[in-house]
C-alpha cells in the first residue's frame, strides 16, 4: 500500500483506478469526489471483490488523515 | 479509517493499492469539483470573483489605485507570482501615500475562506464584521477570488438575486 497525494490521485484515476470513499454511506452522499464508489470501512470484507476488480489500481480515502 | 481499508483491500489480494491519505477536506479545499447532494447549497467558490483585481508587492500604490478604482473596484488583492495571497488593499489603503509601494501600504496575510463554505456563513459574517468582501483561496493559499458581500446575500438562501451589481 502506498500514500499517495492529491495530484498523484488524478494521475491514477487517469490510469483507470477505482476511487473508494470508505465513511458511511451519508457522509458519501452528501459530498464525494467525482466518480467514487462507497464501500464502508465495515463493508469492506462483504463487497470489495464483488464490487472492485483486482486488476486495476484502487485508492482509497476518507475525511483526511487524522 | 482509510488506512485500514487500504491495507485489508492488499490481504484480499488486491495488488495494487493506493490510499490518498490527505483526503476528502483535502480536494474540496482546493476547490476541486466534487458530487453529492451538498452541492445544492451555495459556496464560496462559486460566486467569488475571479476577476477581482490583483497586484504585487513592489507595484507602485499610486498605480495600483489608478487601476483598481479605475475598473470600478474598492479592493485589491496583493499575491505573488503563483497567486498566493499576500496581503490586501481595501479603500482606506488605496488612499494612502501614491509613492509608497503596496507591500509597504497593504494589510498582510488577511483573513482567507475555503471554496466550500457556504455563502450563507460568509454573509453573515460579513454583515457581523463590517466586510465588503473577503478572500476565498485554496488550501495552499492560491487565489480563488474574491467573494463580495453582495453576492453571498444574494447567492444565500433567501437572497432576493434581483439586484444589479456593477462590476
Amino acid at each position: 500500500m502506498q500514500v499517495i497525494q492529491r495530484h498523484e490521485v488524478r494521475r491514477l484515476l487517469d490510469r483507470g483506478a477505482q476511487l473508494v470513499e470508505v465513511l458511511p454511506s451519508e457522509e458519501y452522499e452528501e459530498e464525494h469526489l467525482p466518480g467514487a464508489i462507497n464501500i464502508p470501512l465495515r463493508r469492506i470484507d462483504a463487497d470489495a471483490r464483488a464490487r472492485l476488480d483486482p486488476s486495476r489500481p484502487v485508492i482509497t480515502y476518507c475525511w483526511d488523515s487524522a | 479509517m482509510s488506512p485500514r481499508a487500504a491495507w485489508r483491500l492488499e490481504s484480499l489480494g488486491f495488488s495494487e493499492v493506493y490510499e490518498y491519505a490527505p483526503g476528502k477536506q483535502d480536494w474540496i479545499t482546493a476547490g476541486l469539483p466534487t458530487e453529492g447532494t451538498a452541492l445544492e447549497e451555495a459556496r464560496a467558490g462559486d460566486a467569488a470573483r475571479e476577476d477581482a483585481p490583483t497586484c504585487r508587492l513592489d507595484e507602485r500604490l499610486g498605480d495600483v489605485r489608478d487601476r483598481v478604482r479605475g475598473a470600478g473596484w474598492e479592493t485589491c488583492l496583493v499575491v505573488d507570482e503563483r497567486r498566493v495571497v499576500l496581503g490586501i488593499l481595501r479603500s482606506k489603503h488605496l488612499d494612502g501615500d501614491s509613492d509608497q509601494a503596496v507591500e509597504e501600504a497593504m494589510s498582510p496575510g488577511p483573513s482567507t475562506f475555503r471554496p466550500n463554505v457556504p455563502v450563507a456563513t460568509l454573509a453573515r459574517l460579513m454583515a457581523e464584521h463590517g466586510l465588503p468582501d473577503v478572500p476565498v483561496t485554496t488550501n495552499d493559499g492560491v487565489l480563488v477570488g474574491l467573494l463580495l458581500r453582495e453576492d453571498a446575500e444574494r447567492a444565500a438562501p433567501g437572497g432576493t438575486g434581483e439586484e444589479e451589481h456593477e462590476h
